[in-house]
């Protein structure tokens, strides 16, 4: 017998309760059952809420199991629940979601300028405030010559660029780990906001073909349903190298995952597990992973931006740098808060470097080598706000990457159990019965409201720095102060402490 | 001298230029910023002028800084290392000198201040030597050279090291600043003035305004809320921030737009005063692809933030504000030949009776080109 103590109490107040069931049929982890009664069996609760949302009495509390481990500021509950899980199975504990220690969130340590008469703010209501953003390669220069009748023309042949209407992007998160409904509402969502969605590395479906100006396809380590047909189906090509959450890990997509959808999409038998190795197999130094870069320009006739994602290791800046100089038009970093569908947790919880630090480093890099032009940076790994995107703008991003903010966006509680496949809010399964829970076009439409409503905000947050186009706080890094920071880390993210002027 | 706090400002700016190339004394542009005397503090102010050294037009004119005998030494020992120095003397002044007339200062004691300790002023002409520019132009080695000077040698300044031209500035009223340079007695072509209002106090000679590099000068009302991101745009391309001023940023954009990417001038103030997307969308294909591009690829050179600033070069002189026009900027015409720009009208009226007066439209370059060519 399981010697693990529920952690969570699902409470229910039988005179209010009016035994519709509506908490049986909800809840995915199996944790109610009707017996005259609903009667819960706490241990598998996992305390998603889809039974306390759709209770009609709000008849349901779920409460934290208060002291099922007696105080220790040491050994915490988490910490004693997993060793008591491997006591009893013997095997590497998995989770889902990203990172949830409690390490110190350096965009909650950055404060933003604004303008007071010298220099006047904008009133973004009245004025325009441009979010327009292009990702891809741009030259340092621009040559021009003039014709016969005197007109200026350009003779410079630009790279393909992206063109993004919010600096806002959706991150890669693939069919297999999400539900086909999730995918159609990022694709939906994405055309929508002008902005982009990435397919992960699961392959594409059949139905998301209309929406290929508005996708990123990914070719990671599986090669998942990589076929000429998919990386031209697309606005720009993304090769996975990492992923903030399992840096140095691969993937894998449990067979009970594999339905027949999904095997069609990613080209594996329906029930096998699908394995993406740790490394590409054919990518073991930078000039494979050029190689490949170009492999990929070739497939696609030069036509699209081809990126590279790695996650924010120690060395992120100099690994960028060589990327860059591989021929990629686009680094995504992914930082060690970014979410994932299942992931080892102590991979998740132990290895990586905060975004944004690692963002700092690569920018300035790239600037100290005279090749920041020469790709855009993507910054992904736990976005959670506008204040977020402005700060991450500033540092010297491009674009952002949102993967864990959509999710919720939809209705994901981060319950951070995506890997069970028993996604009650329809997202992280592929069970039938739990996908058609998310309808896409209104999961599209709150996808939509939050891209707009940051849209909105950091129209605001322009304004009152008194400039009215995002190229402006893109890498004006004399815009941020740093607050309860040492001197180390101000350096190491280019900003001065608060209370220094300019 | 220097002095390390960051100085943002407010300002009355004013240039006048003759087109064909008439040189005419420093009087109309001292009374043009005079009348604008409440725009500035006493704080600053500053001319540049060009076409003044027709004797030496050939030569490098450096217009030098410098705190004391000793910073001055060293500099001279370095200048005779990197160049050849035809001629050097101290800048003629008048010290104590005050404008006369009346202008619209609010009360006598502010109106006039004489202008008293200035750092030694002194001007190099100078050639590069020839065996220096084997591997880089003649003014990419000067630019070398002015970064070097500016950002290594301590109570050392470079004001201005363009050919026939040079930038006089300092402490003071700028109509003061006028009296005190002599600048009735030199004839240029091309005069541009620049009355301060910072708001701390400076008390650096080198941080008036115009900033000058090469040839190019920069008068600027305003301040440049971008000037983060202009400065790490610059620094990749060896341009060495030091000043503590926004203003700098301009010179050196315009020196790498035009001087070294050879961008038209009127792309280049594209570039730094960029249309709307919403207008480039409207615009006819050839020019949408040329608007698009510089967006795209100039976006760290984007000025944001109110600003009228008048750049002179040898060649012309070139108006412009920022996107929004937060910043007043009126330009006028007289016959084929006379261009003024000001950030008040009245400004011009007081010294010319112009045929034409306008204020150009938010972003829109106004471009005043010599009629004849010069180096
Ligand atoms: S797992 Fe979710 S649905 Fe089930 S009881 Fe817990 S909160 Fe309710
Ligand atoms: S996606 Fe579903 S399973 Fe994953 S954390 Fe969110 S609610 Fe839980």
């Amino acid at each position: 017998m399981s010697q693990i103590p529920p952690e969570f109490i699902v409470k229910i107040d039988y005179d209010t309760c009016r035994r519709c069931r509506r908490c049986v049929m909800n809840c995915s982890f199996g944790c109610m059952q009707f017996k005259d009664r609903v009667v819960p069996d706490h241990k598998k609760c996992v305390a998603c809420h889809r039974c306390v949302t759709f209770c009609p009495e709000s008849a349901i509390s779920i409460t934290k199991n208060e002291l099922t481990y007696k105080d220790s500021a040491n050994w915490l509950p988490e910490t004693r629940q997993n060793i008591l899980k491997q006591a009893e199975t013997g095997g590497i504990l998995l989770t889902g979601m990203g990172n949830p220690r409690p390490y110190q969130i350096l965009w909650d340590h950055m404060l933003i300028d604004a303008c007071q008469v010298t220099n006047p703010s904008i009133d973004p209501l009245r004025e325009p405030m441009e979010l327009r953003t292009f990702l891809g390669r741009k030259p340092n220069r621009l040559e021009f010559t003039r014709d016969g009748n005197d007109e200026i023309k350009l003779s410079t042949e630009l790279q393909p660029q992206v063109k993004l209407d919010v600096p806002i992007v959706f991150a890669a998160m693939s069919y297999g780990a999400i539900s086909l409904n999730a995918h159609r509402a990022l694709a939906m969502a994405a055309k929508n906001s002008g902005t982009l969605m990435n397919t992960g590395e699961g392959g594409i479906h059949k139905d998301l073909n209309s929406y290929t100006d508005n996708i990123v396809v990914q070719v990671a380590s599986g090669r998942f349903g990589v076929t000429s047909e998919y990386l031209n189906s697309s606005a720009m090509v993304e090769i996975k190298i990492g992923q903030g959450a399992k840096p140095g890990i691969g993937g894998h997509l449990p067979g009970e995952k594999v339905g027949e959808d999904i095997s069609k999409t990613r080209m594996i038998p329906v029930g096998t597990d699908a394995l993406s190795p740790a490394p590409h197999h054919d990518i073991y130094s930078i000039e494979d992973l050029s190689q490949l870069i170009y492999a990929i320009k070739e497939a696609t006739d030069y036509t699209k931006p081809v990126s590279v994602k790695i996650s924010a290791v120690h060395n992120v800046a100099a690994i960028a740098s060589g990327i860059v100089r591989a021929g990629a038009d686009a680094v995504t970093i992914d930082g060690f808060r970014g979410g994932t569908g299942a992931a080892p947790m102590v991979i998740r919880d132990n290895v990586g470097i905060p975004i944004e630090l690692a963002l700092a480093a690569v920018d300035q890099r790239l600037r100290d080598e005279g090749i920041r032009s020469h790709a855009s940076i993507l910054c992904a790994g736990s976005i959670r706000n506008s204040g977020d995107v402005a700060k991450a703008i500033a540092l010297g991003a491009d674009a952002v990457v949102i993967g864990t903010a959509a999710l919720v966006a939809m209705g994901c509680r981060v319950c951070q159990k995506c890997y069970t496949g028993n996604c009650a809010w329809g997202i992280a399964t592929q069970k039938p019965e739990l996908v058609r829970r998310l309808d896409p076009q209104v999961g599209a439409e709150r996808l939509s409201n939050l891209v707009t409503a940051w849209g909105y905000e950091l129209q605001e947050i322009l304004g009152s720095l008194g400039v009215n186009s995002i190229e402006s706080l893109r890498g004006s890094r004399e815009r941020l102060r740093g607050i309860d920071l040492d001197e180390q880390t101000l350096e190491l993210l280019g900003i001065k402490p608060a209370g220094i002027g300019q | 001298m220097r002095c390390d706090c960051y100085i943002p400002s407010g300002c009355a700016v004013s240039g006048i230029m003759s087109k064909a190339g008439e040189r005419m004394d420093g009087n109309d542009i001292i009374r043009s910023i005079a009348l604008m005397h409440d725009r500035s503090n006493g704080l600053g102010g500053g001319f540049a002028a060009y076409g003044i050294y027709p004797r030496h037009a050939n030569e490098y004119a450096f217009h030098m800084m410098f705190d004391n005998m000793e910073a001055k030494d060293q500099c001279e020992e370095y200048l005779k290392d990197t160049f050849d120095i035809v001629l050097d003397e101290e800048i003629p002044t008048r010290p104590g000198a005050v404008f006369e007339q009346d202008t619209s200062g609010r009360s006598a004691e502010c109106g006039t201040q004489p202008i008293t300790s200035p750092p030694i002023l002194w001007r190099y002409f100078m050639d590069v030597p020839e065996h220096r520019t084997t591997f880089v132009s003649e003014r990419e080695y000067v630019v070398e050279k002015v970064m070097d000077i500016n950002s290594k040698f301590t109570g050392t300044f470079v004001a201005s090291s363009g050919k026939n031209m040079g930038a006089f500035k300092g402490v003071g009223y700028p109509e003061d600043i006028g009296m005190f340079y002599k600048l009735d007695e030199y004839k240029g072509y091309i005069w541009t003035a620049h009355g301060r209002f910072p708001t701390n106090t400076p008390g650096w000679w080198g941080g008036a305004h115009p900033f000058c590099l090469l040839d190019w000068s920069i008068v600027h009302n305003g301040e440049i809320s971008s000037y983060g991101i202009n400065k790490r745009y610059l620094e990749p391309f060896g341009y060495k921030l030091e000043l503590r001023t926004d203003t700098e940023v301009v010179a050196y954009l315009f020196d790498l737009l035009v001087r070294r990417h050879k961008m038209p001038m009127d792309l280049a103030v594209r570039a730094l005063a960029s249309p709307f997307w919403k207008d480039i969308d409207r615009m006819p294909k050839r020019e949408q692809k040329i608007a698009t591009a510089i967006r795209q690829v100039y976006g760290g050179a984007l000025l944001n933030g109110p600003f009228s600033i008048i750049l002179g070069y040898s060649r012309g002189m070139v108006g412009f504000n920022d996107r929004i026009k937060l910043r007043p900027m009126t330009c006028a015409t007289k016959g084929d030949d006379m261009l003024y720009m000001s950030s008040e009208e009245s400004a011009i009226r007081e010294i010319a009776d112009p045929d034409t007066v306008w204020s150009p439209k938010a972003g829109t370059a106004v471009i005043g080109e010599l009629n004849w060519e010069v180096e």
